[in-house]
C-alpha cells in the first residue's frame, strides 16, 4: 500500500510519540493511592531483564517498587526500567484494532480487522504462492508469542518466510558459539565475573545498554580483577579499565588475532587443556602468524604495546572472561569478531570454569528466549536446525503435521526487506518490529514499505513503521500475558501478568490464534491461555538443546529462574555450560574456528573519509516505539547528536552544539555536534533510536554477515560538512505535537 | 538507621540518572527529583556525579534559615523546609556548601533529599540507593564497604569551614593521574603519550 494514508504530521498528532510526564491521573492522583497488588515480574525492556515490582491498582500498573530478592539484580534498575511503568496507561496507546482508511487510520471491530487479515493474507498467497507472505516478529516477545509466531509462519501460513529483530542483535554471536560450542547460549552465570581476575569487554558500552553489569565489573574490580575495555569510544565503564584499547571501528578482528598472536609466540597458551578438549588448534595458530602486534596496531590503531600488555593480562589470569556486544558483532565479519575471542578463550583454558569463559551480552529483552524457539528463519523450537530431518520429525510430530509440511529455511530480516523491495515478497505481518528504524537503510527500507500489497502490524503504540499498515491489530505490553522470557545468562524467567489489555486491546498470543482459525487452521491453535502454549513449547524443545522441558512456571518462581538446558522436572537447571569439558558438539570437543581478514562491507575513501558507528544511549530503548514516549527518559536525551573528537571537528571548523550534515553512500542526515575527547578522531558516532530525518539508519548500509545475516551498523563510511542551520526537523513548527507538559506540582 | 550508612561514590557513576528518575517516585515528593546530577565536562570525559544530601552534622542551611524551618532529626536526616514556615527566601540554597537544597517557586518552598524519610525510617533503602546499577550511591552497612577500593570519608572542607556529615564520599586509594584523551591511547605511527601497565 503505497504511502501513509495522511501526511506524517497528521498521524503524529494522533498517535505520537507524545512525551507523557506522569503516571496516570498525574502524580498526586490515582498513583499515589496505596498498590492493591505487587506483581514480581521483570523489565520489559533489554536482555539484562532485571526483576521488578509492578504496583497494580485497579487494572493499571500505577508504579514500581525495586524488587532486591531477585539475585540477578537485587533491587538495581536503570532509568528505563524505573519508567518502564507509564507505558500501560499512556495516552498514545492503540486501543481499538485499526484499519487505514482516506482520513488515516479508523477504529474497527476485532471481527473487521482480523476478516480482512486473513483475507488478504490468503489473497496474496493463492496469487503469488505461499512464500509470498512474510512474518517479521520482535525479540521482545514473551517465548510463548515468540513459539507460536514461528508455528503460525509454518502451520498457518506455510510460509517460508519468518524472521525477527534480534537478526540486528545476538545472530553473529549465536552463529559463533554454535560453531564453536555446539550451542547458542552465553556459557556462563553473571556471578561468574565476580570471580574472575581479568575481564575484557570487547565492543560493549555496558554502563549504557546494559547498566546493571557494571555492578558485576566493580565488584569483580573491588576483589582485585583487571578490567580490559575495547572499545572506540571512551565509554563510562572506560575510566576505571586498568587497560583500554582504542579499536578503529570495523578492525576489532585484527586486535583479536593479534592477542592470540602474542600469547602463542610467548607460549601462553594452556597446551595439556587445547589437546584434551579442542580440535582445530594448529590451523588457528597458523592463521594468526602474521598478525604481529605493529601489523595490528597499523590496522586497529591501538599501539603495540598495549596489545603486548592485553595479551599478556588476559593469558596470564587463572580465570578471565571475554564477554562482548554489538561493537563487534555488528559488522559484515561479525561472526569471525567472536570466533577470535572464543579461540582466544580456548587457547588459554578459559571455559567450563567458574569465573573463566565467554560471554555475549544479549540486547534485546527477550533477545535469548526469542531466538531459541522458532521464531528465527533456520531454526526450529529448542534451538534445533530446521534442515535437520529429526528436528523436523520431532516439530511436526509436535504440531500434528508431516516433517514434509514444514517450510524449509526462509529469509533473514534484512533479505526478506531486500524481497519486499524487489517484488518477491507480496505482503507482511509484523509484531513488536520497526524496521524504519531500525534496519539499515532507511530509505531503501521506506521504498520497500511502498510496495507491499498487504501489510499487517500487531503492536501496542504506533510506530513509524505502522504508518505504512493496511490494518493494526492493537497487541499486548510485556505485562500484560503471562509467560516466560530468558535473559543474557541463560536463566529462564517468569513474566507475569499484571493486568489486562485495556480497551479494545488483546494479547498477542489471541490475536495470531484468532488469524489461523480464519485461515482454517484452528485445530493446530487450539489455546485458551499462554500457559498452554508453553506446556507445547516445552514438548516442542524436549531433546533440543536449548531443552526446556523440566522448566515450568512454578519451578521458575521457586529457583527465582532456572537456566536450561534443563530436561527433566528434578533437573536443576545448568548455570554454567561445559563444566564436564564437553561441548555440544557430538565430538565433545570446542572447536578453534579459523578466521580470515575483510574490509568493511562499506570502505572509507577519499570522498568518504570518516568512519560512522551507531548505537544506543542509557535511556532509550531499541527503536523508540515504547521509549521515546517517555517524558523523563526522552528529556534525557531528546534528539540524536553527532560524538565527534575537537581534532576532527577543527578540520571542518565545527563547534560543540553546530548542526552538522553527515552523507553517506545512501543518504544524509543533519543533527547537532558534541564535540568531545571521548572519541576515535578518524570516527563519529550517533545512537539510532528516531526515526526519518534524524535516523541514523539512513546513513548506515546494507551489508549482511555472510553467516550470521547481520547487518554492518557498526561500521560505515560518511564525510561532514558544517550546515547553514537547523533541519526541517529541528524547526518549531514540530513541536506543536507535544502535549502540553504536564505540572510538576 | 538499621546498620546502614550512605556512600556516594562518583568514580563509579555511569550517568544513567536512575537515581534521578527513581527520586520522582518517593511519597515525600511525588514528580520532584532531589538527586544533584552533573556531567562534570562532557567535552572530555564521561565522568558523571550523582549526590544525594549529605546531611550534615551541623547543617549550614538550617543556620542560616531565617525562618527556622529546616530541622535535623535525631537519625541525623536534615529534612525539607517545614511548609508553614518556609519564606522561599533561598538563603540555604545560596549557603549550602554542597549545593543541595532546591526552591520550587510554585510552592515557594524549598525541599531536599530527607534520604527517603518514608523507607529509611521503617527498615527499606532509599530509593536512589536501591535502583543505582553501578554502586555510585550504596545505601549498605559499613563492612561491605569496606572491601572497595576506595575508602570513605565525611569530612569536608570548604575554605575554613570545615564540615561533617551523615553521608559518606569515597575517595580514590591510588591517586595516579589518568588521561581521558582518546587520542593519548591511539596508535598513529608514533610512540604512545600514556603507558599503560601490566
Amino acid at each position: 500500500m503505497a504511502e501513509p494514508p495522511v501526511s506524517p504530521d497528521v498521524l503524529l498528532e494522533r498517535f505520537g510519540p507524545h512525551p507523557a510526564y506522569t503516571p496516570p491521573g498525574g502524580w498526586q492522583d490515582e498513583s499515589r493511592n496505596p498498590a492493591e497488588r505487587l506483581v514480581q515480574t521483570h523489565c520489559c525492556f533489554c536482555g539484562q531483564q532485571c526483576g521488578i515490582q509492578l504496583k497494580v491498582r485497579g487494572n493499571r500498573v500505577i508504579g514500581f517498587e525495586p524488587w532486591e530478592e531477585f539475585p540477578f539484580n537485587r533491587g538495581m534498575l536503570c532509568p528505563k526500567g524505573v519508567k518502564r511503568y507509564m507505558q500501560g496507561g499512556h495516552p498514545d496507546r492503540l486501543l481499538d484494532p485499526l484499519m487505514r482508511s482516506s482520513e488515516g487510520f479508523q477504529p474497527v471491530s476485532w471481527d473487521q480487522a482480523l476478516d480482512l487479515t486473513a483475507k488478504r493474507l490468503r489473497e496474496v498467497q493463492e496469487k503469488y504462492g505461499k512464500d509470498s507472505v512474510a512474518i517479521y516478529g520482535g525479540a521482545s516477545l514473551i517465548s510463548e508469542k515468540s513459539y507460536l509466531l514461528g508455528k503460525f509462519a509454518r502451520v498457518a501460513l506455510g510460509t517460508r518466510h519468518i524472521d525477527y529483530n534480534g537478526r540486528l542483535c545476538m545472530v553473529s554471536a549465536g552463529t559463533a558459539y554454535k560453531l564453536a560450542f555446539g550451542v547458542d547460549r552465553s556459557p556462563l552465570p553473571w556471578s561468574d565475573i565476580t570471580k574472575a581476575q581479568v575481564v575484557l569487554i570487547a565492543g560493549a558500552n555496558v554502563a549504557e545498554c546494559a547498566p546493571i553489569t557494571t555492578d558485576y565489573l566493580w565488584r569483580c574490580r573491588d576483589a582485585g580483577g583487571k578490567l580490559i575495555v575495547v572499545d572506540p569510544r571512551m565509554t563510562p565503564i572506560c575510566r576505571n579499565a586498568d587497560i583500554y584499547l582504542p579499536v578503529r571501528p570495523g578492525t576489532d578482528l585484527a586486535l583479536y588475532m593479534g592477542l592470540l598472536h602474542v600469547v602463542l609466540r610467548d607460549g601462553l597458551e594452556r597446551r595439556e587443556f587445547i589437546s584434551a578438549h579442542t580440535t582445530g588448534f594448529e590451523q588457528v595458530a597458523d592463521s594468526v602468524r602474521a598478525w604481529d602486534p605493529r601489523t595490528v596496531a597499523e590496522k586497529t590503531g591501538v599501539p603495540p604495546e598495549s596489545i603486548e600488555v592485553a595479551a599478556h593480562t588476559f593469558a596470564k589470569a587463572d580465570r578471565a572472561i571475554a564477554m562482548h556486544a554489538r561493537g563487534i558483532e555488528h559488522q559484515s565479519k561479525g561472526v569471525e569478531n567472536c570466533l577470535a575471542l572464543i579461540n582466544l578463550c580456548l587457547a588459554t583454558g578459559n571455559i567450563g570454569r567458574a569465573g573463566a569463559g565467554c560471554a555475549m551480552i544479549t540486547g534485546q529483552g527477550n533477545g535469548q528466549g526469542g531466538r531459541e524457539h522458532g521464531q528465527k528463519c533456520d531454526q526450529l523450537p529448542g534451538q534445533r536446525s530446521i534442515n535437520d530431518p529429526e528436528a523436523r520429525a520431532h516439530t511436526a510430530k509436535v504440531w500434528g503435521i508431516s516433517p514434509d509440511d514444514i517450510p524449509q529455511a526462509g529469509y533473514s530480516a534484512v533479505e526478506i526487506m531486500e524481497a519486499i523491495h524487489r517484488g518477491e515478497i507480496k505482503a507482511l505481518l509484523s509484531a513488536c518490529f520497526n524496521p524504519l528504524v531500525s534496519l539499515p537503510d532507511e530509505n531503501f527500507t521506506r521504498e520497500a514499505l511502498g510496495k507491499l500489497e498487504f501489510f499487517g502490524v500487531v503492536d501496542f503504540f504506533m510506530s513509524e513503521t505502522a504508518h505504512y499498515a493496511d490494518v493494526v491489530l492493537a497487541g499486548s505490553l510485556q505485562e500484560e500475558e503471562e509467560g516466560i522470557g530468558c535473559t543474557t545468562e541463560g536463566r529462564v524467567i517468569h513474566i507475569r501478568k499484571a493486568v489486562d489489555p485495556p480497551g479494545n486491546a488483546r494479547g498477542d498470543s489471541w490475536i495470531y490464534c484468532e488469524i489461523a482459525k480464519r485461515l482454517g487452521k484452528e485445530k493446530f491453535f487450539p489455546y485458551r491461555s499462554t500457559r498452554e502454549i508453553y506446556d507445547e513449547l516445552r514438548e516442542a524443545s524436549r531433546g533440543g538443546h536449548a531443552d526446556y522441558y523440566g522448566i515450568t512456571y512454578e519451578k521458575v518462581d521457586e529457583h527465582m529462574g532456572v537456566f536450561w538446558p534443563c530436561p527433566t522436572l528434578d533437573h536443576p537447571g545448568t548455570p554454567r555450560l561445559f563444566e564436564d569439558g564437553r561441548s555440544f558438539h557430538a565430538d565433545g570437543k570446542h572447536r578453534f574456528v579459523v578466521t580470515e581478514w575483510r574490509e568493511s562491507g562499506d570502505p572509507v575513501s577519499a570522498e568518504f573519509p570518516v568512519y560512522l558507528t551507531t548505537g544506543r544511549v542509557v535511556s532509550q530503548y531499541l527503536s523508540g516505539t515504547q521509549t521515546r514516549r517517555i517524558g523523563g527518559l526522552l528529556d534525557q536525551y531528546p534528539n540524536p547528536r553527532i560524538e565527534i573528537h575537537p581534532r576532527l571537528a577543527g578540520q571542518y571548523g565545527i563547534q560543540d552544539g553546530d548542526w552538522v550534515t553527515a552523507t553517506s553512500r545512501r543518504g544524509e542526515i543533519t543533527l547537532q555536534a558534541m564535540v568531545v575527547k571521548t572519541i576515535r578522531p578518524d570516527t563519529v558516532f550517533i545512537p539510532y533510536h528516531w526515526p526519518g530525518g534524524r535516523s541514523a539508519n539512513r546513513l548506515t548500509h546494507r551489508t549482511l554477515d555472510p553467516r550470521s545475516k547481520i547487518p554492518e551498523f557498526k561500521v560505515s563510511a560518511c564525510q561532514l560538512r558544517k550546515a547553514d542551520g537547523p533541519p526541517d526537523w529541528a524547526k518549531p513548527s514540530l513541536e506543536k505535537h507535544a502535549l502540553p507538559r504536564r505540572g510538576n506540582a | 538507621m538499621h546498620g546502614y550508612e550512605f556512600y556516594v561514590d562518583p568514580s563509579r557513576c555511569i550517568g544513567c540518572q536512575s537515581c534521578v528518575k527513581a527520586c520522582e517516585e518517593c511519597e515525600t515528593h511525588r514528580g520532584k527529583s532531589m538527586i544533584n546530577f552533573d556531567f562534570i565536562d562532557r567535552s572530555r570525559t564521561t565522568a558523571t556525579a550523582a549526590y544525594v544530601c549529605w546531611h550534615c552534622d551541623e547543617p549550614t542551611c538550617a543556620m542560616v534559615c531565617p525562618a527556622d524551618a529546616i530541622k535535623k532529626g535525631e537519625d541525623g536526616v536534615v529534612q525539607s523546609s517545614l511548609k508553614p514556615r518556609c519564606i522561599g527566601c533561598a538563603n540555604c540554597v545560596l549557603a549550602c556548601p554542597f549545593g543541595i537544597p532546591k526552591i520550587f517557586p510554585a510552592l515557594d518552598q524549598m525541599m531536599k533529599c530527607d534520604m527517603c524519610y518514608d523507607r529509611t525510617s521503617v527498615g527499606k533503602r532509599p530509593m536512589c540507593a536501591t535502583v543505582c546499577p553501578s554502586q555510585a550511591l550504596s545505601y549498605v552497612r559499613p563492612d561491605e564497604i569496606a572491601g572497595r577500593r576506595e575508602k570513605p570519608t565525611n569530612v569536608f572542607y570548604f575554605g575554613k569551614q570545615k564540615i561533617t556529615t551523615r553521608v559518606y564520599m569515597m575517595t580514590p586509594a591510588e591517586t595516579d593521574s589518568v588521561s581521558l584523551d582518546v587520542l593519548d591511547y591511539v596508535w598513529e605511527n608514533s610512540h604512545v603519550t600514556v603507558s599503560q601497565s601490566q
